[in-house]
């Protein structure tokens, strides 16, 4: 019991990091019916966003003032740190311990400014093109995304830590009345779970409950009538290619401290995050959501040591076995709408 | 000649002089001046073009001529390398039935994959071949271990049984006794030359490959393979299942793949899992789209551009630009190499994804269409031969 209660909490979070990412990647394709390669790029730029934070807030410089010697007997200089010259010593050490909570904040215009000029500047001119064109220009604007991030920030991966107080881990078995250590969840984890659900239920609640949204949903239903009714259709479809570009780089952002961020981790995500997207149906929110938690949840079981025994590796191909499933049995996907991307 | 039309002929003459005098035309620098960096004449680098190109002429069969998207590809190299590798160590050192075995397997390999993926079209079919092609990778890295040894890699050892082989048979990859790394240098004045036995076994396979894509392209099959790409709807309503060709196209395509990787591993014998994961698929998605999806050369080109681009824009350094743009005034000159050093060395990967944006954007037929561009620029004295050019990539001939 305890096992499979554990195996469900690990599935949560990796699942809720595909989620996140399957949304925005079936949110744009619902949208503006592009299949965006580059989708695994703005992840990436996401979790390179709390990097950057986390190094800005790191800059130091000299004390003016020796502050001793070294063994050599040469004058020994401190670092301080900016934060702590203009915030003070306790805020600016506490600013430094949540660099990456504030990432969100610093990521939100950074990913939204992205996503705009991605739509406008490229995505825009490809709408009319098949979709293999639009796969292969995303391909390459992907490899040139984190070329760029490789250039500044070099290939190794870069730990970067949760805030002090989520750094341990919650014995969930002691509240449930299991022995305890008997189920052992990091705390940053939860916190990452609680987080995707709230993005989600803001992307959720934005297009259910504004006016916005309901423009945004009817053109996704019928852009031309929309677009009869006198209302600039596009226009929103770039504001929401932003959203979700904010939805996956905030991924990105909160995923850095669970998995040190390197270049190379959108194209990783990318595959799997694609497979969600069809598993759930393209174009299909609730899908995408429902995708992404059950292949993260099935990905955990298979992995376990009792499954592993029976099927050797299928912890490695689960997730694809059930897309081929899915692709072959039920073309549409989970929830997949009638008429999108059928032959 | 040779069942081919005129144009043809002197395209497949082209192809074979230029791949039998390689060893000369990619040397063109003496070997001590200052350029001779990028001299692109040494084996292992030629035999990259050569396999490349194969592996590209056989995604161009797919995906050139039925518009199918794989992003699998990189799966049956991989097993191709495997399989020869496995041959090598079972059997016998000789290239020969490693080649044929990682063929054979490789077309059995995607037999299977393309009969299920061939059920979905369009996006859903690139996921499907990803998916298996993915599959095959982590199940390469951690449970058939002990068929293809994990992250170490395939390789031969001394004790291998090698059933045929006596007991002074060469122990490196060989065609009937000549080893594949056997090499004569020629010197010629300030140059030197090099001819290796596995570049010019690997340029021979690739002319064979190459005659036979053009065979394919003007055969009945490969009108058959482009109307499916044109309107496999209409196609199905005059009563032709297109399932079967598109199939044969896959598992032509795949066999290619197998090739390709068959030769890798004769000229290098060892295999990893790494040639299967799907950035290598993506690669031959590059080659091809960068020469030109479709057309008979593109492929090639776009491999032997891509691959020498690889090799030679990682070498260039600092120190080089500086001394290319030494003529300039000492501020330009150093804006100039601070400009182009992100473009350059470890960086030349964002220099293939720029380039292969814009060519996607501004070139979709690819290198060869450019070059068709350019040569009516230019060429608009001969308008006959400006047809002649045109009908290379026109469907219907």
């Amino acid at each position: 019991m305890d096992a499979i209660i554990l195996q469900l909490l690990n599935g949560l979070d990796k699942g809720s990091a595909y989620a996140l990412i399957a949304l925005g990647l079936t949110l744009i394709f619902g949208t503006l019916g592009v299949v965006n390669f580059a989708h695994g790029a703005i992840f990436m730029i996401g979790a390179f966003c709390a990097v950057t934070l986390s190094k800005l807030f790191n800059l130091s410089h000299k004390s003016s003032e020796p502050s001793g010697t070294d063994f050599l007997g040469n004058p020994k200089y401190e670092d301080i740190l900016y934060v702590k010259d203009w915030f003070g010593e306790s805020f600016g050490s506490w600013m430094i311990d949540w660099s990456v909570p504030l990432a969100v904040l610093f990521a939100i215009p950074i990913m939204v400014g992205l996503g705009f000029i991605m739509e406008r500047g490229l995505i825009k001119h490809f709408y009319k093109r098949p979709h293999a064109d639009q796969i292969l220009v995303t391909f390459g604007l992907a490899i040139v995304l984190q070329e760029i991030i490789k250039y500044f920030y070099g290939a190794n991966p870069i730990p970067t830590t949760a805030p002090e107080a989520f750094r341990g881990s919650f014995d969930f078995g002691v509240l449930l009345g299991f022995d305890p250590n008997a189920i052992i969840y990091p705390y940053w984890r939860l916190v990452y779970f609680g987080f995707s659900a709230l993005i989600i239920g803001a992307v959720f609640a934005f297009l259910q409950f504004t006016t916005f949204g309901m423009v945004v949903r009817a053109g996704m239903a019928d852009r031309e009538t929309v677009g009869l009714l006198g209302i600039n259709i596009n226009r929103r479809f770039t504001i929401m290619f932003g959203i979700a570009a904010a939805v996956a780089g905030l991924a990105g952002v909160m995923y850095a401290p669970i998995n040190s961020p390197n270049y190379h981790m959108g194209m990783d995500f990318l595959v799997l995050s694609f497979v969600v997207v069809v598993v759930g149906g393209m174009g299909s929110l609730p899908g995408a959501v429902l995708a992404g938690f059950l292949l993260g949840i099935l990905e955990s079981f298979a992995s376990m040591n009792e499954v592993k025994n029976v099927l050797p590796g299928i912890d490695q191909i689960i997730i694809y076995l059930v897309a081929i499933i899915i692709l072959l049995t039920r073309p549409r996907g989970l929830m997949g709408r009638r008429g999108v991307m059928e032959e | 000649m040779l069942g081919l039309t005129a144009k043809d002929t002197t395209l497949l003459i082209i192809v074979a002089v230029l791949t039998l005098f390689a060893p000369f035309i990619l040397n063109p620098f003496p070997t001590d001046s200052a350029m001779a960096q990028f001299n692109a004449g040494y084996p292992d680098l030629m035999q990259r073009f050569v396999i490349f190109g194969i592996f590209a002429i056989g995604f161009n069969i797919l995906f050139g001529l039925t518009g199918y998207l794989s992003f699998g590809h990189a799966a049956f190299l991989g097993v191709g390398s495997y399989s020869a590798v496995w041959m090598m160590k079972l059997l016998t050192m000789n290239v020969i039935p490693a080649i044929v075995l990682s063929v054979i397997v490789a077309g059995l390999f995607s037999v299977v994959i393309g009969y299920i993926s061939l059920r979905r079209s369009g996006i859903y079919f690139s996921i499907l071949t990803l998916a298996f092609a993915q599959m095959s990778y982590n199940l390469a890295y951690s449970v058939l271990t002990p068929v293809t040894n994990g992250e170490t890699g395939l390789q031969i050892a001394l004790d291998d049984p090698r059933i045929l082989d006596g007991a002074n048979a060469p122990q490196y990859p060989n065609l009937f006794g000549t080893e594949m790394n056997d090499a004569v240098t020629m010197a010629l004045g300030p140059w030197a030359f090099t001819f290796s036995v596995g570049y010019y076994v690997c340029a021979i396979i690739m002319m064979l490959a190459f005659y036979l894509s053009i065979r394919i392209f003007r055969s009945p099959f490969g009108m058959m393979l482009r109307a499916v790409k044109s309107n496999q709807q209409r196609m199905n309503y005059t009563g032709l299942n297109t399932r079967p060709y598109t199939l044969a196209a896959f598992v032509i395509s795949g066999m290619y793949a197998g090739l390709a990787g068959g030769l890798m591993a004769s000229m290098d014998p060892l295999a990893g899992a790494e040639r299967m994961q799907w950035t290598a698929s993506g690669e031959v998605v590059l080659m091809t789209i960068l020469g030109g999806a479709g057309t008979l050369i593109g492929p090639v080109v776009g491999a032997g551009f891509i691959k020498y681009f690889e090799n030679i824009f990682s070498k260039i350094n600092d120190s080089i630009l500086h001394q290319w743009f030494s003529f300039m005034p000492e501020g330009i000159e150093d804006l100039l190499v601070f400009l182009v050093h992100p473009f350059i060395g470890k960086g030349w990967h964002l220099t293939l994804g720029l380039l292969f944006m814009l060519v996607v954007i501004f070139l979709p037929g690819g290198l060869v269409e450019g070059g068709q561009r350019l040569s009516r620029m230019f060429g608009r004295k001969a308008k006959t031969s400006d047809e002649k050019t045109d009908g290379k990539t026109s469907p219907a001939e």
